[in-house]
């Protein structure tokens, strides 16, 4: 076993970049870094306002390193949801001032900026970006009572603070959401589950599937599984779900194992429908691997720039960075017209106390529904979950087709 | 059908373990060391195969021949300057110093290969062989696996038996030290154990890669352990035990995982490996050794 563990460790690295929401983690650019000097000229210096004028918002997250595609996207957007706020009259008649901090994924680095921002009189949080920082940042914001809202740290602990709020679906909601996608569209009644039964993401997604595939009637046929150390024979798990008949195989896992399992399928010519979660989106992208045989392959993911809703936000985006937005773009900018929902809900001023918004926040964001891009009719729990249609992207011809 | 369908996935999978354990098995034998880098010379080769055949574009015989010459080689380096120095020192610090040249390749080849996933390109193109009206498939690599371990093992069988070579590892396995009053180059035997145990790991690990197609830096490390298994299984150091080794622990995996738990698999197959030890503690072909007391 000796060799495994700093494997593991890797994987476990890697396995929680991705699992706050898996995201396009290739378009980072210099347009955005660049945009990010200005951005921090404007926000940083306050724009000359005193406080109490204007609503102070904050950002944390990956703004270099290797999640800085995530961060630069959130930031990004954010600040784009913000000028499109400000121009169309701010938030419940305020203006809205913004300062996005680096915290380079690393937890002690995001607790060093969210005091960096509460310098700066912060009132209202957007970020983490990813789990771990989304975490170490929740403690402190709950100890101060300050509203946060992240737009995509999906592991179960980012909200377990009662001031945190998301936007994504945390990682065992997916299991969750994949069963009402596939009982509300009709793809099959057999399931098939193949999982990696070493990892927290598949497990804990397989057993909110179980659960929500009961209450809809999907009937899970067989469910096989397979461990990080035993990840290239699949044949006798795909042969237990042929024969069992499933007629839709879902793959709770990464898109790694995914492209060897698709592989053996059709070795096997067994072609159920595939389903898979936000762990398959970069299977396009395994070096080699014929992607004919990803053909038809449902993914649930929130957002895809090619998609005809989202069309306006892209093109801006595009204008503004010379880039493509990412889901956790997507993620962000909802998560600005979350708080502006809540905020004129609630009717906040920015004179009242980071505390008393906070308070205000936390019951308004229960009362508001908002159509995003990440999901239309979107309303938020008590404990800080979004209630929201899953969305489900197909691929067609090398790209991704929304649902 | 089932099941034969599973027991034919079994000697697939085993095939694999088969070859891999032939080269382990082989080394144990004769320099009487467990050579834990030997999973990672597979990979080495598996990526010199995917150098050639995917990134050069060369056709894929060339790249089975790339994989066992730079395997030789790697082979024969890591043995003249990390095993030979030690020749005299204690088992234990060969096994550690084995661990760590297994920890120096797999991170090498992350160095150079990034951990990105990659695809191997099956060397063997050919169509699967359908039997029972196409219910029951065996790949082509399969059928190529199983006849490469049979041909290896004649090979290295009458290899040892026939020639002078070949006595002189015997001799070497039986007791070093009478083998060098008898005039037998100690290191020169040992050196061509490691460059034909080295061959048969880059055989093993393009077929390896043709069968299931992931290629990563560390997909040596469980089919080696396994492999090691399943050598210790047969009777380390008998070369057909490897083979019969290899091939019943691949069945014992894939029935386990049918028809028991799929999560318990590889638990199931260690714990067989315990009872036949306990039973038979020199594995099924081990030649029983007697101590002179």
């Amino acid at each position: 076993m000796r060799r495994f563990v700093g494997l593991g460790l890797a994987v476990a690295m890697a396995a929680s970049l991705t699992a706050c929401g898996g995201g396009n983690a290739t378009d980072a650019t210099t347009a955005g870094t660049e945009a990010k000097a200005d951005a921090e000229d404007a926000g940083g210096n306050a724009g000359g306002a005193e406080p109490g004028d204007a609503f102070r918002i904050g950002m944390i997250g990956p703004l270099t390193g290797d999640a800085a595609a995530y961060g630069l996207g959130v930031r990004n957007a954010i600040e784009l949801a913000i000028n499109e706020v400000n121009e169309a009259g701010g938030m419940n008649g305020f203006q809205v001032e913004y300062n996005p901090q680096d915290d380079e994924h690393d937890p002690e680095k995001a607790v060093n900026a969210y005091n960096t921002l509460k310098d700066w009189d912060m009132q209202i949080l957007i970020g983490a970006v990813t789990s771990k920082p989304c975490i170490a940042v929740s403690a402190e914001s709950a100890s101060d009572n300050l509203f946060q809202i992240t737009p995509s740290g999906s592991a179960v602990e980012c909200i377990s603070e009662p001031n945190v709020f998301r936007v994504c679906f945390s990682d065992p909601d997916q299991g969750k959401a994949s069963a009402q996608y596939i009982s509300e569209n009709k793809l099959a009644t057999k399931i098939g589950v193949i999982y990696d039964s070493s990892t927290e993401y598949s497990t804990g997604i397989l057993e909110s599937f179980q659960a929500e595939a009961q209450a809809v009637g999907l009937e899970v046929v067989a469910e096989e599984a397979f461990t990080a150390d035993n990840a290239t024979d699949f044949s006798v798990q795909i042969d237990n779900c042929k024969e069992a008949g499933a007629e839709l195989l879902f793959m709770p896992f990464y898109y790694t194992e995914a492209s060897t399992v698709l592989k053996q399928c059709a070795d096997k010519e067994y072609a159920p429908i595939f389903f898979g979660v936000d762990g398959m989106d970069g299977i396009l992208s395994v070096k080699n691997f014929d992607t004919s045989l990803a053909e038809g392959v449902m993914l649930l993911t929130p957002f895809s720039a090619d998609e005809a809703g989202s069309q306006a936000f892209v093109e801006a985006y595009k204008a503004a960075y010379n880039d493509v937005p990412n889901q956790f773009a997507a993620d962000a900018y909802d998560a600005v017209y979350a708080v502006k929902a809540a905020i004129e809900q609630a009717k906040i001023t920015p004179d009242m106390s980071a505390s008393d918004i906070c308070d205000a926040m936390k019951v308004a964001m229960t009362e508001i529904t908002i159509d995003g891009l990440t999901g239309s009719d979107m309303t938020w729990t008590e404990e800080g979950e979004p209630n929201k249609e899953p969305k489900a992207a197909k691929i067609e011809n090398g790209v991704y087709v929304m649902q | 059908m089932s099941f034969l369908s599973c027991f034919i996935s079994g000697i697939s999978l085993g095939s694999i373990y088969a070859i891999i354990a032939l080269g382990y098995t082989m080394v144990y034998g004769i320099a009487k060391m467990l050579n834990f880098a030997h999973g990672d010379i597979i990979m080495v080769g598996a990526f010199a195969a995917y150098t050639i055949v995917s990134t050069l574009g060369m056709p894929p015989i060339l790249g089975v021949l790339a994989a066992v010459a730079v395997c030789t080689l790697l082979g024969v380096t890591v043995e003249k300057v990390a095993y030979k120095p030690l020749r005299g020192a204690s088992s234990l610090a060969v096994l550690i110093t084995a661990i760590g040249v297994s920890y120096l390749l797999q991170n090498l080849a992350l160095l150079i290969f990034s951990a990105n996933p990659k695809k191997f390109q099956s060397v063997v193109n050919l169509p699967a062989l359908k039997l029972a009206g196409g219910e029951l498939s065996i790949s082509a690599v399969t059928i190529v696996t199983v006849l490469t371990c049979v041909v290896v093992m004649v090979c290295l069988t009458s290899f040892i038996n026939k020639t002078k070579k070949g006595q002189a590892m015997l001799a070497v396995s039986e007791d070093r030290g009478a083998a060098t009053l008898m005039g037998i180059n100690v290191n020169g035997t040992i050196a061509l154990t490691f460059a034909i145990g080295s061959a048969l790991a880059a055989v093993a690990g393009v077929l390896y890669c043709s069968a299931y197609d992931t290629l990563n830096p560390y997909i040596g490390s469980m089919p080696g352990i396994k492999a090691f298994t399943a050598a210790v299984f047969g009777g380390i150091g008998s070369i057909p035990g490897a083979f019969i080794g290899g091939i019943i622990l691949g069945i014992i995996e894939q029935l386990a995982k049918k028809y028991i738990s799929s999560q318990l698999a590889d638990a199931i197959v260690f714990a067989v490996l315990i009872i036949v030890l306990l039973v038979r503690p020199t594995g099924i072909l081990g030649k029983k050794i007697h101590e002179k007391v």
